[in-house]
């Protein structure tokens, strides 16, 4: 019995878990050292987001035998953020927030190495996202979730049998908080619903009717937003608005306040005006250190297989009362994202340049300045100008041979898609098939029959 | 435009590090924070966690309990701790770190095991709001629980114990005028317009032959003027079965003459709030019946108020509440909607009169200063006695010696409920193992677990037995994990269950939105945790 005298360990805790057998553990769970110095020595972990969720997981993983991680963030710090983001001091206001969340975790939890990126997501090659084991979101807007979960399903192959290959396989945990409300949820590509399978899970944002605005306004939000919207343009011209200039704000607060009086309509106020203006959802440390805490242990246990995981959706409510819920969703087979991708047919003669322009009309895609990609290999970029010079020769070369002439593969495409009047950047997998010429014909690419000419022989 | 709030008492600076909590709680809420005092027991990662949360928004005082000091182990899930504070105190060495997080907490701590002082000096939990007691074990727990119910102190337990654990309140009473439910019917009274509300309907004529007037008349009035047509031919009724609901909307559809009449579509989603029951509801009822209502000298603000709502009721309040006052955004005219908000408002106002006279009765009756309870409060509580919520907690001992058997027949009967019953009973099995075998099973590697695992299943039963569901087997698995989990305090699951205490602390502060009720317990493993109210 050497109880008292052993020396101890660190990890005298998560020892409990990584080193025992259990019975409600995950499939492939080997218990032992090894698994917990592999952890300590090989997963990389990327936190995507170094605010309120961000500096919990950061916080979370590192006490949770995760040594390697990286954290991405484009943000720089503000005063509202030190209610809950408890990495951060009054002098860091200014400073970046992925650095300085990196450098205070490695300054409490010696040996762990964090990296920080101060850069938007968009901005890292992919390549980037592939060397991470899995990555941790802890993002405030859907199409930085959406970014994520295009990058990370991309990488998702599947075999003949429409089987997604378990070594391509990216799992993400996303979290989300707002108020005394948040979720937590599991997404394995190929396996659980992905983020794009359940987008109807987001409710779209609240937009006034213009007429309302613009002639039958009847709260405070209304007269703010008519200032915002509408009265900015009216009298600033090209100049757009920028939420973060404080002269910018007090002069739709004063618009709106002269609107307000006018219709004798109570209750502008500057904080509102804010409120409003810039979308401010309210947060509070406690919701997000649970939301933070669900979303590492999810990560610690589909890493190391230690125990069972969340199948696959919880929601938390703690406004009234207290309710945590666990919704298992099914994927959607046919999603654009992480399934086996669009099938497009393609003739063996079509150009690069052809099928470039054929996405635009595609109705799934509707993708303009598309850039393409094939695997590693970049087929045509549209940007930075030097690399477009370079790829320029591809366009007028048969994607076919640009595709080493397989059969059939995944391609990745990469611009600018409408979806829902708006255009958002965009990253689609595409299944590209090359028929023979008299093959059967395919509705998405009827029109390219009728345009298509043979350039090369058969 | 009417102020509701206290004039702030932050500087501009303060307002704004909190600026997105005050849109939750407002400055009153963040005001009872920053004057509460806080008592934590042991400050391992569930405590320090919990803490944490509470420092960062604000708190008034924290005073931090713990006997032991920092080891190694603890570098490995305790962020408040490092390197060079191994050995010291680690209560010290925690406050320390909270203080350097908010140097506006007055951050003290004790350097004394929590067990030992509830037994020598129960007296010492007297100055706090409130307790937060991690990591204890049955019998201090039902002591610690005695000493604050006495003292009136407000007490949390939580716990973290491998991938399980539990969060409970203990409170006498709380009471909650401000309880913000994300969803509440609002307060239009279509089914019971008052006589200003039914003058203004009749000014508007619904046959207007302007189009743009026509689409432009507020769904209020609509419903209004169409449930008295409907009412003087259905004998002062209103629609009440299933035909004639389906009859009265089909009624209201039928008025909208062109596609883009957004008000008559919104009538015809609303009139559903036609048939809804006047009056107040079940929950109002029971509270305006609870015998706290029966006020003497010695009872509360609210209990007072209550007291003054229930004649309200009976009398000029003709079986409603007083009015909320305030409208829902709808499709309307500038000027139709100004001014039916003006009839809300002064409706509500007057009520809020009434209500005030009626308190400075009673309070006067019962030998209290009349002006005791303001205005302010009185009018907070007019706009919410829909909303009230009273919350009473059961003593832990009596829980433990007589747990309600139509919760537990419940939870024994639904899978759903299955691993929650499993681990609220280990974990009580766990400290009753501790308490005969000095550590908890699985504590130290080795043979001991195989042996421990059957000592637990022996144990529980006893457990077991005494809540009365003898026969409950407990299932195989989770005894073994719990060995397995060997009373482990593992930094994420500490970080949520420290994050679920500190939430619940500030509702009990704030005294906004609701407590919990029952014991959280938390299921680690997948997430299926379940509230055990018994």
């Amino acid at each position: 019995m050497v109880l008292m005298d052993a020396p101890q360990s660190k990890s005298r805790d998560l020892d409990k878990l990584l080193l025992r057998s259990g019975n409600l553990v995950g499939p492939g769970f080997f218990p032992g050292t090894d698994l917990r110095d592999d952890i300590r020595e090989y997963v990389r972990v990327l936190v995507v987001g170094a605010g309120g969720l961000g500096c919990e997981l950061l916080k979370d993983l590192a006490l949770s035998g995760f040594r390697n991680l990286d954290v991405i963030d484009m943000d720089r710090i503000e005063v509202t953020n030190l209610n809950r983001q408890f990495l951060f001091r009054l002098e860091d206001v200014g400073k970046p927030k992925a650095e300085v969340a990196a450098k205070r975790v490695m300054e409490r939890v010696s040996g762990v190495e964090i990296k920080p990126h101060f850069s938007r997501i968009e901005d890292k090659e992919l390549d980037f996202y592939n060397d991470f084991n899995i990555i941790a979101l802890g993002l405030d807007s859907i199409e930085a979730r959406r970014y994520i979960n295009g990058v990370a399903c991309g990488f998702l192959e599947y075999d003949e049998d429409d089987n997604p290959r378990s070594e391509t396989i990216k799992p993400m945990v996303d979290g989300g908080t707002e108020g005394f409300k948040g979720h937590a949820r599991v997404i394995v590509p190929g396996v659980t619903p992905c983020f794009e399978c359940t987008i109807w899970l987001f409710p779209p944002q609240v937009k006034f009717p213009l007429c309302t605005l613009a002639e039958t306004p009847r709260n405070a939000a209304h007269c703010i937003e008519y200032a915002h919207l509408i009265k900015w343009h009216e009298v600033h011209g090209g100049k757009s608005f920028d939420p973060d200039e404080p002269e910018h704000m007090k002069w739709v607060y004063d618009e709106a306040i002269k609107r307000a009086e006018l219709f004798g309509i109570p209750g502008v106020t500057y904080s509102l005006t804010q409120g409003v203006v810039k979308n401010i959802i309210p947060a509070i440390a406690s919701t997000n250190a649970i939301i933070s805490a669900a979303c590492a242990l999810e990560t610690l246990k589909i890493v190391s297989g230690c125990s069972k995981t969340l199948a696959n959706y919880l929601t938390y409510n703690g406004g009234e009362g207290l309710h945590t819920k666990v919704t298992e969703f099914e994927r959607d087979k046919e999603c654009l994202v992480c399934g086996p991708g669009i099938l497009i047919e393609l003739d063996t003669s079509i150009t690069l340049q052809k099928f470039i322009d054929m996405l635009e009309e595609h109705p799934k895609l509707l993708l303009s300045n598309a850039s393409v990609k094939h695997g590693k290999d970049s087929l045509y970029m549209q940007a930075p100008p030097v690399l477009e010079e370079m790829h320029r020769t591809n366009l007028s070369k048969p994607l076919y041979d640009l595709m080493g002439r397989v059969e059939k593969d995944t391609v990745h495409v990469f611009g600018t898609a409408l979806k829902n009047e708006e255009k958002q950047s965009s990253l689609t997998k595409l299944r590209v098939v090359f028929k023979e010429v008299d093959g059967v014909a395919d509705m998405d690419t009827a029109i390219l029959r009728v345009n298509s000419k043979r350039k090369t022989p058969l | 435009m009417e102020k509701d709030e206290q004039e702030p008492t932050m500087s501009e600076p303060t307002k704004t590090k909190y600026d997105r909590q005050l849109r939750i709680w407002g400055e009153v809420g963040q005001a009872a924070l920053e004057n509460a005092s806080i008592c934590l027991l042991n400050c391992g990662p569930t405590g320090s966690e919990a803490l944490k949360n509470l420092v960062l928004g604000g708190i008034g005082s924290i005073t931090v309990v713990d006997g032991s000091k920092v080891e190694i182990g603890d570098l490995g899930n305790n962020f408040m701790v490092d390197k060079k504070s191994v050995g010291e105190s680690k209560a010290k060495t925690v406050c320390a770190f909270l203080q350097e997080l908010n140097d506006a907490v007055r951050a003290n701590f004790v350097e004394e095991n929590p067990d030992s002082l509830i037994l020598t000096d129960p007296s010492f939990f007297s100055q706090f709001t409130l307790v937060i007691a991690t990591q204890l074990v049955e019998d201090s727990m039902v002591k610690l629980d005695r000493i604050c119910r006495e003292a009136n102190v407000m007490l949390v337990f939580a716990r973290s114990y491998g991938l399980t654990g539990l969060v409970r309140i203990s409170v006498k009473e709380h009471t909650i005028i401000d309880s913000k439910p994300d969803h509440f019917l609002d307060d239009l009274r279509l089914n019971n317009p008052w006589p200003e509300l039914k003058r203004f309907v009749e000014t508007i004529d619904l046959k207007t032959p302007d189009p743009i007037a026509y689409k432009h008349i507020p769904y209020v009035v609509i419903l209004v003027k169409m449930a008295d047509e409907w009412a003087k031919t259905h004998s002062s009724n209103l629609p009440s079965t299933r035909e004639e609901k389906r009859e009265f909307k089909d009624l209201v559809k039928s008025k909208m003459v062109s596609m883009d009449e957004d008000n008559y579509k919104e009538a015809v989603e609303a009139t559903f709030k036609v048939f809804a029951p006047r009056g107040i509801s079940k929950e109002i009822q029971e509270i305006i019946d609870d015998r706290y209502a029966e006020v003497g000298s010695n009872s509360s603000a609210f209990w007072v108020m209550v007291a003054a709502l229930k004649e309200f009721v009976s009398n000029e309040g003709d079986g409603e509440a007083p009015l909320e006052g305030s409208m829902p955004d709808m499709t309307s005219s500038t000027e139709h909607y100004i001014n039916l908000q003006k009839i809300y408002h002064t409706k509500a106002e007057d009520d809020c009169l009434s209500m005030e006279q009626r308190v400075k009765d009673i309070l006067a009756k019962v030998g209290r200063d009349p002006s005791s309870i303001s205005k302010q409060t009185i009018k907070s509580f007019c706009k919410n006695a829909r909303k009230l919520k009273v919350c009473r907690y059961r003593m832990i001992e009596d829980e433990f010696s007589n747990p309600s058997v139509t919760e537990l027949q419940k939870c024994l009967a639904s899978q759903d409920y299955s691993s929650a019953i499993g681990f609220y009973i280990l974990l009580r099995a766990v400290d009753r193992f501790a308490a005969t075998y000095n550590k908890f099973p699985g504590q130290f590697d080795g043979g001991d677990i195989e042996e421990d695992a059957s000592r637990l299943r022996t144990i529980a039963p006893s457990v077991i037995n005494e809540m009365g569901c003898d026969g409950y087997e407990l299932p195989e698995e989770l005894c073994n994990e719990m060995c397995r989990f060997g009373a482990a305090e593992l930094h994420v699951v500490a970080a949520f269950i420290g994050g679920i205490a500190s939430q619940e602390v500030i509702k009990l502060i704030t005294k906004q939105f609701v407590p919990m009720l029952g014991t959280f317990v938390f299921n680690g493993i997948d997430h299926n945790s379940q509230s055990l109210t018994l």
